[in-house]
Parts: structure tokens; C-alpha cells; sequence
């Protein structure tokens, strides 16, 4: 009893700070003005909720998040910031504009939103708690619904991921067409 | 579940939502625009995964996993026309982008 309420301490410190860390390297993403250190800040944030993953025994896509995101997408992020140069931008300077002022709005109501809507649709059904089995989660898991029970979403994934691909060559090449 | 319960990891990734969304209508820069998007996919993958912990079904991460996919097909053709609009010698502002407004 006493190792199990310490395990659940132990995993209320980690969720905490993975918490503080996320929503801080997020505020930092957004509020950066060289875009070099967003995409850093964005590091940050997807490594902490790798650790929220886990907490929620999907190890798969923890995997996964810091390989493909962390690895590969801020990866090419840093690349074209580093080919395009260093644009600053300084998001607060020159006081308020009406502008800003309606994207706090807009982005304020949104999370009121959400959580209203959650809030009234759930009430109290997210407050319960349980065990999942020990293979919740796991590779081999993963693999056998990805590739038994959700086929046809793999297969059209491939298909959008190929497709991203040679738009992204076309748009990237060099010849010269009308505009 | 030990720890928090699912309503704790669905506050924050609403949080993290709003955050995301505050980048993508402050922000100029289309390269922190995208990087302000990939916040906002990550706090639904964050409050997908939640939802199936809590209710013991597999579906929601193989969502994610798509979501994912997604997000690398976005970043892929949203770094591309980065990238020729800076060949073409063209702002990356936003705002001066308004050739394709109907």
C-alpha cells in the first residue's frame, strides 16, 4: 500500500513536471522571435509529451513521436530555417493592434470552448480510473490492429505520405514555369 | 491509471491547443506558423491517446499514428513552397501573401 501510494507520487511529480515543461516550451514556440529557437522550443515540447505517452502506456507512439518528429520533421525545420536565413520578427513589438488583440480573443474563446464542451458532454465520466493489460500499447500490439483491424487506413496513409512527397519534389525543383 | 486521470491530459492538451492557435494568428513568420501547427496537431494526438487509455480501445492510437503521417505530409509541402517562395525572392510575411485571396 505504502510502495503503491509512493508510485502514485512518483508518477503525479512526473506528469507535473512533463506538464510545465510542455506548456512552457509551447508558449516559447509561439513567442520566440528567431525562428531557429521556436523550432528548438518545439524539441523540448515534443520530448515532454513523449513523456505524457508514456505515462499513458502507449510506448509505440512515444517511440515514434521522438523518432519522427523530434528526428526527422524539426530536423528538416531547422534546415530550411537555416536555407532561408534569419528572418526575426518581434510578435509584441509596437504596442497592441487591433489584430492582436482579436487573436487573443479568438484564441481564448476557443479554449473556453473546448473546455465547456468537453466539461458538459463528459461530467464525471473522465473522473474514473483503471488498469489496462500489460500489452496495451506495446510494438507487437500496435501491429497487429495497425495491420488486422485498421488496414485500409495504413494503406491510404502510405498512399498521402507518397503523394506529400512529390508535391513537396515538384515544389521544390528547379525548372522554370509560369507562376 | 495511477497518477492523474484522463480529464488532467484533456485540460492540457486543450491548453496546448489554445497556445497553437495563438501562435497561428499572431505570427507573421509562415515558418512559425507551421511550427505554431504542429502544437496544435500534437495537443490532439495528446487528448486521442488520453481517451484511449481511458477507454481501453486501440483505435485512438492508431489515430494518432495517422495524425502523425499527416502532420509529416503537411510539413513536407508546407517547407517546399517555403522554400520556392524565398527562390522566387518572396516575403515570407503572411500578411504580403495575399495573391491567392478570392
Amino acid at each position: 500500500m505504502i510502495l503503491a501510494s509512493a508510485g502514485n507520487a512518483l508518477v503525479w511529480v512526473v506528469w507535473v513536471v512533463a506538464a510545465f515543461s510542455c506548456l512552457g516550451s509551447a508558449v516559447a514556440v509561439v513567442t520566440f522571435s528567431n525562428p531557429f529557437y521556436s523550432a528548438l522550443a518545439l524539441i523540448g515540447n515534443l520530448s515532454s509529451l513523449a513523456v505524457m505517452y508514456l505515462l499513458l502506456s502507449a510506448e509505440f507512439v512515444a517511440a515514434a513521436q521522438v523518432l519522427v518528429y523530434a528526428g526527422a520533421v524539426v530536423v528538416m525545420f531547422l534546415f530550411v530555417i537555416a536555407y532561408v536565413g534569419p528572418r526575426l520578427e518581434t510578435p509584441w513589438s509596437g504596442g497592441p493592434t487591433w489584430q492582436t488583440i482579436g487573436a487573443v480573443a479568438a484564441a481564448g474563446a476557443l479554449l473556453v470552448e473546448i473546455v465547456v464542451a468537453v466539461g458538459m458532454q463528459a461530467s464525471g465520466s473522465l473522473s474514473h480510473s483503471d488498469k489496462v493489460g500489460a500489452a496495451f500499447g506495446t510494438p507487437a500490439w500496435i501491429g497487429r490492429v495497425f495491420l488486422v483491424d485498421h488496414l485500409l487506413a495504413f494503406e491510404i496513409t502510405s498512399v498521402v505520405l507518397l503523394v506529400a512527397a512529390v508535391g513537396g519534389v515538384i515544389l521544390g525543383s528547379h525548372t522554370k514555369r509560369a507562376v | 491509471m495511477s497518477g492523474p486521470n484522463v480529464a488532467w491530459y484533456v485540460a492540457l492538451a486543450a491548453c496546448l491547443l489554445g497556445i497553437g492557435a495563438l501562435g497561428v494568428l499572431i505570427r507573421r513568420n509562415t515558418l512559425v506558423v507551421l511550427l505554431s501547427l504542429e502544437l496544435m496537431l500534437n495537443a490532439g494526438n495528446l487528448a486521442l491517446i488520453a481517451l484511449a487509455r481511458h477507454w481501453h480501445n486501440g483505435a485512438g492510437q492508431i489515430f494518432a499514428l495517422a495524425v502523425m503521417a499527416i502532420a509529416a505530409s503537411e510539413v513536407c509541402v508546407g517547407l517546399g513552397l517555403v522554400v520556392a517562395l524565398n527562390r522566387r525572392h518572396l516575403s515570407l510575411d503572411v500578411d504580403t501573401l495575399s495573391e491567392l485571396k478570392g
